[in-house]
């Protein structure tokens, strides 16, 4: 198989064509390259062959954080000629647990930049080109079109689905990852690339042919709220870097014979492409299933990118269709309360140093793990997901609401007020409270605290170490 | 003979995975006894699984974050023995014995 692919010359009009690819094989390593690249290029499969492909080739990475970072260190070390980074944040204390390409010396500096200067100190000979902005609508084309191969580090659907539509229009190959907390996501998608609207044989998938739709925003959280373990997200990014070296070095994202057919291709995983997922668990060792390998399907023919009759365009894309926050952001039925039943975290705060709240309850439904950080002074910790459970018990089992409450609040009937981390678990909590009658019929105030401990650390205490 | 139906049961492995462990009692396997057929008499599939599992294993009351509108929710993949339902049928895939079904919320974060 290796033989196959590394012995035939990159044929013209396809994905790798640019000049520098048609070019750069016949060239000699210089003696900086074969000293750098010789423990690779000694790998059966490699060869010098693969490593002046690597050198050829155009790699962008779009986001420099968990995943893109160690992605692009061994991108770099590799020797991809040059390597385009798209990112429009900066850098921040709390990245740098994971996002290992950065340092304490350059937090606020645009990531992009960070990510080049330790990209530069590991592997001078590559060519950087930053991109210090977010990916959009307009500017996705005229960056994408750019490179042979690209790599979704990104951290939201919206974008994911914007990199994966731009990747079908563009016949670019795409390995695409994602992590958050203890769980890791990788696939290689639309490789070999393949004309939009073919659909009868067997083609390598989109994005959307293996992830339809996206997750409802209620279900889905960030990094900065669920967590997230350096070495989980690394080792999906690491993981990405492994494929796309493999994939331009044995130039598994250029068809055998264009267009061939598909008996006579030896099976390459790519036409149903393995998901590989990794799970990590704080309370034991590596096991049996802590990695398992997912077989997805090929090319959807209905797929609304990639599929047969497929309206989707670069112009279209351009002009904002399809609308991408929109198709990831569906209505949600996340409580709002009336005013009278909300405070802000300024109100509460003043009036409780004027003494008018000196018997109340004060319940925080964070995570056990923010909590623990620190709290309103005299609050009792109820993490949401053991209020709805609780609550769902007394409903099926009878039992009184107040056993909701810590026993240390169960009996007492002062109002209640609670707090989440942004505000939006804490008016749940108050409604569910409010339908297990612990209200007294509206005689006992529950009062949601607007806007939760974020609006806490803003309005009330500057030090309050909101994680 | 009705007897003898009902009491009929498959054994399978149901695991969860991506985070939706949190709403099945934090445990990503289960070894579960499935009805081998459902109400009407018709072999048991993926449908019907989806449905024992929301009455019978789900511990969480946030049934929304599995399944929406009577089917699974958007964002979660689920794999008969490791290959994604689509190349198996979906919903009408008709479970077998010792089978593995794994539902895995797609991630997005990084």
């Amino acid at each position: 198989m290796e033989e196959d692919t590394r012995d035939r010359p990159i044929p013209s009009g396809t994905a790798a064509s640019t000049p520098a690819a048609q070019n750069g094989c016949s060239r000699q390593l210089t003696d900086d390259e074969v000293d750098r690249y010789s423990r690779q290029m000694i790998v059966p499969g490699m060869g010098k062959e693969g490593q002046l492909r690597l050198i050829n080739s155009r790699v962008l990475i779009i986001g420099a954080g968990g995943l893109g970072c160690p992605a692009a260190q061994y991108i770099a070390g590799a020797g991809i000629g040059t390597v385009g980074i798209v990112d429009g944040d900066v850098v921040e204390t709390s990245n740098l647990h994971r996002q290992v390409g950065h340092a304490t010396s350059r937090i606020g500096m645009k990531k992009v930049e960070s990510l080049i200067t330790h990209l530069r100190g590991l592997n001078p000979l590559p060519s950087y080109i930053p991109y210090p902005t977010h990916l959009t609508p307009q500017n996705a084309a005229e960056i994408i079109s750019q490179y042979d191969l690209i790599m979704d580090c990104t951290d939201n659907p919206a974008t994911r689905y914007l990199i994966s539509d731009m990747c079908v229009l563009l016949g670019k190959p795409l390995v695409s990852a994602a992590s958050i907390q203890k769980s890791g996501q990788l696939i290689v998608l639309n490789c070999p690339p393949t004309p939009q609207g073919l659909v009868d044989g067997n083609y390598a998938p989109c994005y959307r042919c293996c992830f339809r739709k996206p997750p409802p925003p209620s279900s889905m959280v960030s990094c900065g709220e669920a967590g997230i373990m350096g070495p989980v997200v690394g080792m999906m990014g690491v993981a990405q870097a492994g494929e796309a070296i493999k994939i331009l070095a044995s130039a598994l994202h250029i068809p055998p014979r264009p267009l061939a057919d598909d008996d006579a291709t030896p099976e390459r995983n790519l036409r149903q492409p393995t998901l590989l997922i990794y799970t990590y668990d704080l309370e034991s060792a590596v096991g049996p299933y802590s990695f398992r390998a997912l077989r997805m399907g090929g090319r959807r023919r209905n797929c609304f990118a990639c599929g047969e009759g497929s309206t989707l365009t670069l112009e279209g894309v351009q002009a904002g269709s399809p609308n991408y926050e929109q198709f990831c952001s569906m209505p949600t039925s996340r409580a709002s309360l009336p005013q009278e039943e909300r405070i802000t975290a300024a109100a509460y705060h003043a009036a409780k140093e004027r003494g008018e709240l000196s018997e109340h309850i004060l319940l925080d439904t964070r995570e056990k793990e923010h909590f623990s950080f620190g709290s309103i002074e005299g609050a009792v910790n109820v993490p949401f997901g053991k209020v709805l459970m609780k609550a769902a018990a007394i409903m099926r089992d009878g039992g009184s609401g107040r056993d909701i409450l810590p026993v240390e609040a169960g009996d007492r009937d002062a109002p209640i007020f609670v707090v989440c981390r942004t505000g939006l678990d804490s008016q749940e909590t108050v409604e569910k409270l409010k339908e297990l009658g612990l209200d007294d019929g509206g005689k006992r105030k529950i009062v949601d605290i607007a806007g939760g401990m974020r609006a806490w650390k803003q309005d009330v205490d500057p030090s309050f170490p909101f994680i | 003979m009705a007897d003898a139906s009902e009491s009929a049961t498959i054994p399978i492995t149901v695991d969860f995975s991506g985070g939706l462990e949190m709403l099945f009692d934090n445990k990503r396997r289960h070894s579960i006894s499935l009805p081998a057929t459902d109400v009407g008499g018709k072999p048991a599939n993926i449908a019907f699984l989806i449905d024992h599992l929301c009455r019978n294993l789900m511990k969480d009351p946030r049934a929304e974050l599995f399944v929406f509108d009577g089917h699974i929710r958007p964002g979660i993949l689920v794999l008969v023995n490791d290959a994604d339902w689509e190349l198996e049928g979906e919903e009408a895939y008709e479970i077998q014995p010792r089978d593995n079904i794994l539902f895995v919320s797609t991630l997005h974060g990084g």
